[in-house]
């Protein structure tokens, strides 16, 4: 088993709303993998059908080996993730955050224990354990996301734009963190992101997804020449377009669509 | 096990730390106590009715209970806007640990305000029979707080934001105080009410508190504890299937 996420012919409809149109690929044990893509590309919605949170219209997915609708169980004790909304409990401390998730993926206390002084001293908030999270900054909340994922040694980890709304020094940070995990302990990593340099950066392969479906595979590399284009950037404008997303919108189901973000149904 | 465990301790600190809801709870309880206790008393005697502190405190008791259990399960539609519950929805447990977990936690919270109501309706003037009858009252308090939490979650389940929650205020919770026997003795009145009543849970819970701390009550105790039950089964059952399908 060299593929730590495999995916064929996926797809989710949300109504008569094709959100993520017969996608297939690939992500190799060990690798960092980059899933770009416009805004309301579908790349949440690929990821949340990944990690067992939205059940597929139709294909196949294997994460670790595991069919998610099947071997649920096991398939959520291999990865870890970092979602792209908050989403830890502020009224709680830091530490009761991280005890409560490897209480829950049923840790075993002095391992727990330990894994939890370990992480939170990589990611630098040991000192502030005691806090209540509702009083940490939004690069201190992402910080504990990141390590609260990775408290039950997952195999895959998705980060679901980990750097939203962050500083470039805590960017380059969470990066540095992500890449010693990749490295130290052969973490598959799979993330979202829309700042192109760091895909750029630090992932072997990417997929650009746009409107729903898979439009280019390949190193950061392979996509400039593809592309003829010198940086990332312009090689994703180039096969994305320049239009902004919302105003290609058209018809009664994007309109749907959109009301029920409103009404919170994107959550 | 463990996971039930971790999901009650979460709910005990939360509430534990929000002292202002624990002291803004109690202040529309024994605002009804004091008003309507000493503002109706003497018309409740004269009518040869009794000591309405008497009759009045179960019914604000289970009132406190309803509430807070209520507040307790609803408390999904938070974690949903806050994102909580994406962390628990994607971990390695089923769905009914979580539903059992948050259930028995909002009910540990609500019991723990009923007493707390108890202890401040004694103040007001509240003699129950005597002290045994205290500890069997336990058992209804608590099974009130199952079903009224359960309720709650159930409801939660199929909303997603906070508009949804008042509506739940005005047209389920006030109804079911104000038509559940708390504040009038349910004989001689128009048939139509008793029917609604009738159909309405709160009732056999107040009964029910009534019947263990004063003795007399108007359906009987083994009434009161068997429909309640047999409610509570029906309401976790279909809680448990609405919130095993919640998506986020
Ligand atoms: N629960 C839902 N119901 C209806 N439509 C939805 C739902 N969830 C997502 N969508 C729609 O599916 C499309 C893809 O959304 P998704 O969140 O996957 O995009 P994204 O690539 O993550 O975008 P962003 O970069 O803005 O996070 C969007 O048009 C979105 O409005
Ligand atoms: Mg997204």
């Amino acid at each position: 088993m060299n593929q730590a996420v495999v995916v064929k012919n996926l797809t989710k409809k949300f109504g008569d709303f094709v959100a993520v149109n017969d996608i297939s690929f690939s992500v190799d044990r060990g690798s960092i993998f980059a899933f770009l893509g416009p805004n309301g590309a579908g790349k949440s919605t690929t990821i949340k059908m990944l990690t067992t949170l939205l059940r597929p219209t139709s294909g196949e997915i294997l994460v670790n080996g595991f069919n998610p609708l099947k071997d649920q169980d096991k398939t959520r004790k291999s990865f870890g993730i970092v979602f792209q909304d908050p989403s830890l409990d502020e009224e709680l401390t830091a530490l009761e955050n991280m005890d409560f998730h490897g209480i829950i993926y049923g840790m075993e206390n002095n391992l727990r224990k330990k894994r939890i002084e370990e992480l939170l001293k990589i990611v630098e908030l040991w000192e502030k354990r005691n806090l209540l999270v509702k009083t940490f900054s939004g690069g201190m909340k992402r910080r504990l996301e990141i390590a609260r994922g990775l408290l039950h040694h997952p195999k895959i980890f998705f980060l679901d734009e980990p750097t939203l709304g962050l500083d470039p020094q805590t960017r380059n940070q969470i990066w540095e963190y992500i890449r010693k995990l990749n490295k130290n302990e052969s973490i598959t990593v799979f993330f979202s992101t829309h700042y192109m340099e760091e895909a750029d950066k630090v992932a072997d392969q990417i997929a650009i997804i746009d409107n729903g479906r898979i439009i280019i595979q390949g190193s950061s590399e392979k996509l400039k020449e593809k592309t003829k284009k010198k940086s990332l950037e312009d090689a994703f404008l180039s096969l994305t377009g320049k239009k902004i997303r919302e105003e290609e919108a058209s018809g009664i189901d994007r309109l749907r669509t959109r009301r029920q973000m409103w009404r919170g149904g994107r959550r | 096990m463990r996971t039930i465990y971790v999901l009650w301790l979460r709910q005990i600190k939360r509430y534990l730390r929000s002292k202002s809801r624990i002291v803004g709870s109690l202040g529309q309880p024994l605002l009804f106590m004091v008003a309507l206790g000493f503002g109706f008393g003497p018309i409740f005697q004269k009518a040869g009715a009794g000591n309405y502190i008497e009759f009045l405190a179960p019914g604000i008791i289970a009132q406190g209970i309803l509430f807070t259990a209520m507040f307790s399960g609803t408390e999904i539609i938070w974690d949903r806007q806050f994102g909580f519950l994406k962390e628990t929805l994607v971990a390695p447990v089923s769905r009914m640990e979580i539903m059992i977990g948050r259930t028995i936690g909002g009910a540990t919270i609500a019991t723990l305000q009923g007493a707390i109501i108890f202890i401040l309706s004694l103040l007001v003037g509240f003699k129950p029979s005597d002290i045994s009858s205290v500890l069997s009252s336990f058992f209804v308090v608590f099974l009130i707080a199952i079903l009224f939490t359960a309720t709650g979650t159930a409801i939660a389940s199929t909303l997603d934001d906070f508009q949804g929650f008042q509506l739940i205020m005005n047209f389920l919770i006030m109804p079911m105080f104000f038509l559940s026997g708390a504040l009038f003795p349910l004989n001689n009145l128009p048939p139509f009410i008793i029917n609604i009543s009738k159909i309405n849970p709160l009732t056999y819970g107040v009964d029910g508190l009534r019947a263990t701390l004063t003795g007399s009550s108007h359906f009987g105790l083994k009434t009161d504890i068997l429909i309640l039950s047999i409610i509570t089964s029906i309401v976790l059952a279909v809680g448990s299937y609405l919130f095993s399908k919640i998506e986020v």
